[in-house]
């Protein structure tokens, strides 16, 4: 098929383009070890208070500066609804829902993550700056879901 | 000039009834659009214990379902007939028994929205649990899609068999691949809806597989968006060039980028999955790769229309490397309001590669920025397209003539809905980056500090959202009047020709076999596996809940 010389150029740089920009993608991914939140264990939703770790949510240290923050959404609230961490801690957030799908955004940052019923979800994330950070559920789960909110305070 | 064709009377009832509806439910889901805009800047409180959920709902399935399904069938079924012929009485009887299985179920889950007993959005995603009439009417709504698909598919067997070995008309050809991509992706609704939610909103199922709907949901979902934007891109390709007085830039390559679209646009639906446990990282990437594929038909289109736009005006004496620019007939709504689509569609498409990217997904995921996406994508590319298409359809179809005057109100609205998408749409990027979630009513997260900062832009989408319910009106006005009240006369319904010189159309280009085939293969590459994977280590199902 006959394709004007113009358009060659032109989607030879567009598809150009699209490959760089894959490859960004592709680098930081697989490369880098920034992958999208996408845990594959599962749990049965309606025993999660009986699962560990998630029938003792909470701040756990693991390591050295190390931490797991372990959190149970349920509508139309997150459990527990305040945690403090220590600045600078490398904290994994392990989530899940004892019933509808919720969403888990730590507002301002790029924690934001599908919390699904049947499975967790994982994200680890360093805090390095203070202050207090917005926990919110970004997917509609009923009624009160514009009501469903936590705070992070990162402490000195 | 040769004599004007016309679609067949009896066609244009039936594209006319559609259109009807369609235009119908744009009142109503603008209405409800409004007032989320109004609840949503703090200022105002729905009366009398209306849900802001049920409104979202209703908004949702009214302008996401209905008016698009309900006009890109009236309007392909106006495009074939004109373009290849009068239907048969067979088709036509069919196209109507789609119209009213579309149009009851739509009367159906309109009902058990309002009555508050499907406040589960447009997206339904369990373990929410609507009224089993909700899912229902959604079935009767698709089922009566697909019988108007196998009534174009019908038209369009007789035309091949009556003119052996020739190329089919474009606007057919493209009717025809729009079709195929909404039977092959709504097979997917149909499945979760049919096989999953239906039986277990009835109690004939204790539990439902979370994942696997959603994953169905979405190989449906993102599709839909293309079945939205193609005929868009009918009316740029096919009739745009007509209107303006140019021609057709490459019959061949428009065919093409339609191919391109049933290829990749629907083994990409795990890009609405990306924060989504259970699907591993890998297939994710898979589908993020097929999901860029999809923009390569666009930048074609872009590089297409504007060789249109250029030849034209340098055929009109331009010079200069924009002075074509000038030469474009701004004063005529039937170019204009689609023109600004276009226009709309460069920031609207960066912003799909933006939500496509892993990374970047995670900090725009699920906040308004998506919200402010398709308001570019749909409410402004393709709702503008389908107005200024509307403004010669509509009175071709009804034996009348555009004024002037409506012309000029035409141009007006465009405005309109330019100034208000910007504020709206604009507002909903920006407050998007700060973190503000979509689908969720005014809330302050505890005087949260990060939640105050968003109140201002939540004003301007109020502004915003006000501006557009006014450019909605206008509308409504202007298509009322086409209808019913505007001088009696004959209106054209344009079909451009392909550029002089232009390559011949390969019959190969009608291979559907081969297209099918191929989409079905990259169906299955980029969705076995992972859904395998998902049933194999399924974790125990979900109980239905109704938390509204």
């Amino acid at each position: 098929m006959h394709i004007h010389k113009y358009e060659k150029i032109w989607l030879v740089f567009g598809i150009g383009c699209l490959f760089v920009f894959l490859t960004i993608i592709g680098v930081s991914a697989f490369a880098k070890g920034n992958q999208p939140p996408s845990c594959l264990t599962t749990i049965d939703p309606e025993k999660v208070d009986q699962t560990p770790p998630f029938n003792k949510p909470g701040l756990v240290k693991t390591g050295d500066n190390e931490y797991q923050l372990n959190m149970v959404a349920a509508a139309f609230a997150f459990t527990p609804a305040q945690v403090e961490i220590p600045k600078g801690a490398k904290v994994t957030i392990n989530i899940t829902t004892k019933d509808v799908i919720h969403g888990f955004e730590v507002v301002g940052t790029n924690i934001n993550m599908m919390v699904e019923p049947g499975y967790v979800n994982s994200f680890t994330k360093t805090f390095d700056k203070t202050g207090e950070y917005t926990i919110l559920c970004n997917e509609y789960c009923g009624a009160g879901h514009h009501m469903m909110t936590a705070r992070i305070k990162v402490v000195d | 000039m040769n004599e004007m064709v016309k679609v067949d009377r009896r066609d244009a009832k039936l594209a006319l009834a559609h259109i009807y509806v369609a235009f119908i439910a744009l009142g109503l889901g603008g209405l409800a659009g409004l007032l989320q805009t109004l609840v949503r800047s703090g200022k105002f409180e729905l009366p009398a214990n209306i849900s802001y959920y049920t409104i979202l709902t209703t908004h949702g399935v009214l302008l996401g379902l209905v008016l698009t399904t309900f006009f890109i069938i009236g309007f392909q079924f106006a495009a074939v007939s004109r373009t290849a012929g009068t239907f048969s009485d067979r088709v036509r009887f069919w196209g109507w028994v789609g119209f009213w299985l579309m149009t009851v179920g739509t009367a159906i889950t309109a009902f058990f929205i309002l009555i508050g007993q499907a406040s589960v959005l447009y997206t339904f995603y369990a373990p929410l649990q609507a009224h089993p009439g909700f899912y229902l009417g959604l079935t009767l709504v698709v089922v009566g899609s697909w019988v108007s698909g196998f009534a174009i598919f019908a038209h369009y067997a007789r035309w091949k068999k009556e003119h052996p070995k020739q190329v089919s008309p474009l606007l057919t050809f493209m009717a025809v691949a729009n079709m195929i991509l909404w039977l092959v992706c709504s097979l997917g609704v149909a499945a979760t809806v049919l096989i999953q939610l239906l039986p277990w909103s009835l109690g004939l199922v204790d539990r439902v597989n979370v994942l696997v709907s959603r994953t169905l949901f979405w190989y449906f979902g993102h599709p839909l968006v293309y079945f939205w934007l193609l005929p868009a891109y009918m009316v740029w390709y096919a009739i745009v060039p007509k209107i303006i007085g140019g021609k057709i830039f490459s019959d061949s390559l428009a065919r093409l980028s339609f191919i391109l679209f049933l290829f990749f646009s629907i083994p990409v639906g795990f890009h609405h999955q990306l924060m989504e446990p259970g699907i591993d990282p890998f297939w994710k990437y898979v589908q993020v790769v097929l999901t860029f594929m999809v923009a390569i038909p666009s930048l074609m289109t872009a590089f297409a229309m504007f060789a249109t736009f250029e030849l034209y005006g340098r055929s009109k004496g331009a010079t200069g490397l924009f002075g074509w620019l000038r030469k474009l007939p701004w004063g005529d709504a039937r170019f204009f309001a689609p023109f600004v689509g276009m226009v709309f569609f460069i920031p609207a498409g960066a912003g799909g590669l933006v939500n496509a990217s892993h990374q970047l997904d995670q900090v725009v995921h699920n906040t308004i920025w998506i919200t402010g996406h398709f308001h570019l994508t749909l409410a402004t590319t393709v709702v503008l397209t389908f107005f200024g298409a509307a403004y010669w359809l509509v009175p071709h179809l009804s034996g009348r003539v555009m004024t002037k005057a409506m012309n000029r109100l035409a141009i007006i609205q465009t405005i309109v809905w330019v100034i208000g998408m910007t504020f709206m749409s604009g507002s909903m990027h920006f407050e998007g980056l700060l973190g503000a979630p979509r689908r969720s009513a005014f809330s302050t997260y505890g005087n949260s500090p990060q939640a105050l900062e968003w109140i201002p832009y939540q004003i301007a989408q109020a502004v915003g959202g006000t501006i557009l319910f006014i450019g909605i009106i206008l509308v409504l006005i202007i298509i009322t009047n086409l209808a019913f009240f505007a001088p009696k006369g004959e209106t054209e319904f344009p079909v451009a020709e392909v550029a002089e010189g232009a390559e011949r159309t390969p019959l190969a280009m009608e291979n559907w076999k081969l297209w099918i085939g191929i989409t079905v293969a990259l169906i299955l590459i980029a969705y076995t596996i992972p859904f395998i994977d998902m049933i194999q280590n399924a974790p125990p199902g979900s109980k239905g809940y109704k938390l509204w």
